[in-house]
Order: C-alpha cells, then structure tokens, then sequence
C-alpha cells in the first residue's frame, strides 16, 4: 500500500488501472473526465505503454477492440455523450467476448446536455446500451478509494468473463481530490501485466497451435442462438457471484434509502442526520448495477416501511429497485437531473416525509 | 470535528490551490478530507470555489449544504456564499476588494484586506496564502506548520524557493484575523 496520496479521481483511477496492468488506453477528449487521458498519456509511455488519442470515440472503441483481441489489458474512458458513440463498439466487443475496462464520467443529458455531475446514463449501462442481447458488467464506486480498489477487480473481472467491464461514476467522483491509498507508490516498480498468452483465446500469432478467431458475426441463426446462449450463461454467472453492494442500518429502518455512487454519499449524511433526529433511516448502496442486488435489496425492503430512491436522474435505477421491491413497501423517488446534485438537506427532507415525493 | 469549508474569488486569485492545501493539510494531519471544485466554463476572471471538508469521521458527502466557513476574495462570491453559512459559521473575506461586508449579523464575519497585505510582502500571488492564514487561525481547520509541510511535499524542487514567503503570508493573514477579532 502506498503513502495517502490526494488524488483526483479521474488520476487516481488512471493510476490505479495502470498498477492493474493496463497497459493500453485508447480514447477522445471529453469533460468531465479529461484529467484521466491526460495523466494515462504522461504515465503510460514510462512503463513501457501505449497512450492513443484517436480521431473519434468511434476509433476509440476500435482500438480498444483489437488490443483487446491480441490480448492486452486495455481501457478507454469517456462521459456520456462519448460513451453513446461508442455503443456500437461496445455491443461487438460483448459479442466477440472481449475483455476491456470502461469508464463513463457519466455528464448531464440527453444531447450534448452539460458537463456537470449527472447519474442519467444507468439504462444505458446496465441494460445493454448498443444493440443485441448483451450486458456489461457494471461497478459504481462511491469514493475515490473505492474506484481504486475496485478497478483491480474490474480488469480481474473482464478476463475472468471474457466480457467488458463498465465503471460507472460521475462528475464528482472524477473531480472531486480525496487521500487515496495505491496498492503501491508511484515510484515502485510494477509487476509485468498478464502475457497477452496468458489468455489462449487471443490472437497473439499462430506459432506450433491452431488459429484463434475473434469474431461477432455469426450469419446461420442456429450458430447465433447458440452464441447468445452461451454469453446468456456468463450473464447468469455474473447474476449468482458478482453482486455487491452496501447496506448500513437498514435492519431496523422504517425508510430505506437507496442511492449509488456520490448520491449514496449524500444520502448517507442524510441518513446519519435523520438517525440524530430519532428516524430510523438505512442506506442501501448498489455497488454492481448490473448484477443488480434484487435479493438482498428484497430483505432489506421487507422490513422497511418505505423505500426512497434518490438519484441525480428522473428516475433510472428506480425501475430495478421497483424490480427488487415488489409490492412489500411504496417505492418513492427524489431526483436532481441536468448536472443538479441533491444536498443533504433535500434528502434529509424527503426522509422526513417533507418536500413531497419528487422534485 | 467537521469543519466545511467554501473557498471563492476570481479564477486566478488561487482560490483551488489554497483549497487544495488545506485539504492536503488536514490528510497530513491524519483527517478525513475531500476537495470538489466548480469547474467547467470557468477562466481567469470568472468565478471560481472549491468545497473542503476535514473531518474526524469519513467524509460521506463532498457536497455541503451548509458551511462551517467561507472565504470570499471578491464581491460576487460573497454575495453567491454568504446565505450558505451555517448560523455562527465564519466569513473571511478580502476587505482590499470587498468594501462593504455581510448583510448576516448571525456569523462571525473576519475581514482581511488580503491583496494589501500581500502587496506588503512584494508578491501579490500569495493573497490567497494571505486569506488561509486567517481562516486557520479563526477555525483551526489545520495548523499552519500543515500547510507548509503540504507545500514542501507539493511544490516542484524549483519552487521550493518560494516557501517561506508564503509562510509569512499565511503568518500574515493569523495576524490580522486576530486584529479583526479583536476590533469586533
């Protein structure tokens, strides 16, 4: 572990992706996520890396494709409007079960929309986004710490499923400065990544084995149904071992509060306040998004009074906590979409019953 | 202890770098920190403020709905920062640039001509090192030793020149927040 650091989070994530073994970051300027390109192109020449700023997202995406095919550990990042260009990449990656790392610095939409902190990209990245039956893998830190520790995992995670890996966060999380332990300081020396060998699928050249094909294209429908089946069962994996998530005092609360990323960590000085004030509020904090925790978020329902959702969005995870919930308990929501973050106050509010059920 | 901190002024009046100090300040310390700036579309002579939390416990949100201090360094962010005070909370603002101050009479208001002081030390840069000498000595957010050990940890080997000048600065600025208290 190294030193505390202060970090931005769009660095520390850089940082943390290349002790991870990334050696290959291929990607397009978009705020608010820029700091995280400009360090990995300072940073990953010096440990033998290769940085690329491409023509497009649409390149991008590409590119991380084909590093990914000969086996490298490989990342791009971008925030919304750049992660919706590179949908169509992201679907053949998924199809050609491509392990890759993904970063949305999720930005405020639809559009252009602005460049301040928004949750309102969480269809897109749990139900598939580009087209066909697929889903990526997808981690939502909720501190700059946690996007380090979770980004081992996430490159971990794309090798062991053959799949990509989204990290989803938002503009806070990218910008915001937090001390921040690195599994090793900067200037230790960094353990090889994985040889791209090491992955017996990749085309790494055909020397004395037979030919690896990466491919998505699968133009007889008993061949394709068979593929979709066969990436179905990754999914249903994923679904049994992959779920995580956070629940604090949630066993004796009348509200339970659910939120991810910088939300949570407002809800849960909302929560802990309410809690000062003699409510009894939990928190309940998806870490995956997909695998989504139904299950444990069922428990924790079952108990409660009301659930309150709140996100900086009009509404998006809510449909999955409505999934999870059922007809157990009402299912109310608080949302600050357009780059509006919600404060403590508001949410401490809504706990309290005041300020209606939405915005 | 928590304190929250809203740091203002114009961009170019050093108002993220002194945000940032603090914060690295209070890490040095063994606290809990978190640093969120207002970024975007903003430039020199634009607005621009960071929120800083050092805390005893995890900082769970980087957002503050109510601060436990504000420096201001010029008028408009006084006037956007002032009613996010918490009742008692502490406002230190640049008395070079802001000649008439709060409206609120339920804070401690700490007036600092800021950019006067730095011009007696020669170097009109460290106003806003000026400005955070008077915040730590009214809230102890972090001690100055803090601030200058996160500057010797930050500052590039050429640089390093520059430090005592901003220890006098910060020196400064405890200087005339107690002046300030003092009168009030």
């Amino acid at each position: 572990m190294s030193e505390p650091k202060l970090m931005k989070g769009n660095e520390a994530i850089a940082e943390a992706a290349i002790q991870a073994g990334c050696r290959y970051f291929f990607g397009y300027p978009i705020t608010p996520q820029n700091e995280l390109p400009e360090y990995m192109a300072r940073r990953l020449p010096e440990v033998g890396g290769v940085y690329l700023q491409a023509e497009s997202e649409v390149s991008a995406i590409n590119m991380v494709y084909g590093a990914a095919g000969a086996g490298g550990r490989v990342m791009t990042s971008s925030s919304s409007p750049g992660i919706s260009l590179m949908q169509e990449g992201i679907s053949y990656l998924a199809g050609a079960e491509l392990p890759c790392v993904l970063v949305n610095i999720v930005r405020g939409g639809p559009g252009l929309g602005g460049i301040h902190a928004a949750q309102s990209d969480y269809f897109q990245a749990t139900k598939g986004g580009g087209h066909g039956d697929y889903r990526l893998l997808v981690l939502a830190p909720g501190s700059v710490q946690e996007t380090v520790d979770l980004l081992q995992e996430a490159f971990d995670l794309a090798d062991k499923y053959r799949n990509p890996v989204m990290l989803l966060g938002d503009a806070v999380l990218g910008q915001m400065m937090e001390a921040v332990r690195l599994p090793r300081d900067l200037d230790e020396p960094l353990p090889p990544p994985p040889p791209p060998e090491s992955k017996v699928w990749a085309t790494t050249g055909a020397v004395n084995r037979s030919r690896n094909v990466i491919n998505s294209l699968y133009i007889e429908p008993e061949r394709l149904e068979k593929h979709n089946w066969h990436i179905q069962e990754k999914y249903r994996r994923m679904e049994a071992e992959e779920v995580r998530y956070e629940a604090v005092q949630v066993d004796d609360a009348g509200t339970v509060v659910v939120a991810y990323g910088t939300t949570a960590r407002i809800a849960r000085t909302a929560v802990d306040e309410a809690r000062r004030q003699g409510l009894k509020a939990g928190l309940f904090r998806p870490i995956s998004l997909y695998p989504f925790p139904y299950q444990a978020l069922r428990e924790a329902a079952g108990r409660a009074r009301r659930v309150l959702v709140v996100e900086m969005s009009c509404g998006q995870m809510l449909d999955d906590v409505r999934l999870a919930v059922g007809e157990r308990c009402p299912v109310e929501f608080y949302g600050r979409p357009g780059g509006n973050i919600p404060t403590p106050q508001e949410v401490l509010d809504r706990i309290a019953g005041k300020g209606g059920e939405a915005k | 202890m928590r304190h929250e901190v809203i740091m203002a002024g114009f961009g170019g009046q050093g108002m993220m770098l002194a945000g940032q100090l603090l914060a690295y300040a209070g890490m040095l310390e063994g606290k809990y920190v978190s640093w969120y700036p207002s970024y975007g579309p903003e430039m020199r002579g634009g607005t621009a403020n960071c929120t800083v939390v050092v805390a005893d416990e995890p900082v769970a949100s980087p957002v503050v709905s109510r601060a436990s201090a504000v420096i201001a360094m010029n008028r408009p962010s006084l006037e956007r920062f002032e009613g996010t005070l918490a009742p008692g909370g502490v406002l230190v603002y640049n008395s070079t640039l802001i000649e008439q101050g709060p409206t609120r009479t339920d804070i401690k208001a700490v007036p600092v001509p800021a950019n006067a002081l730095a011009d007696e030390l020669g170097d009109k840069r460290v106003a806003n090192m000026v400005v955070l000498g008077a915040l730590l000595a009214v809230t102890g957010v972090a001690k100055p030793e803090s601030v200058v050990a996160s500057l010797r940890k930050t500052l590039p080997e050429r640089r390093q020149n520059l430090i005592p000048l901003n220890e006098q600065a910060l020196a400064k600025g405890a200087e005339a927040a107690q002046g300030a208290a003092a009168k009030a």
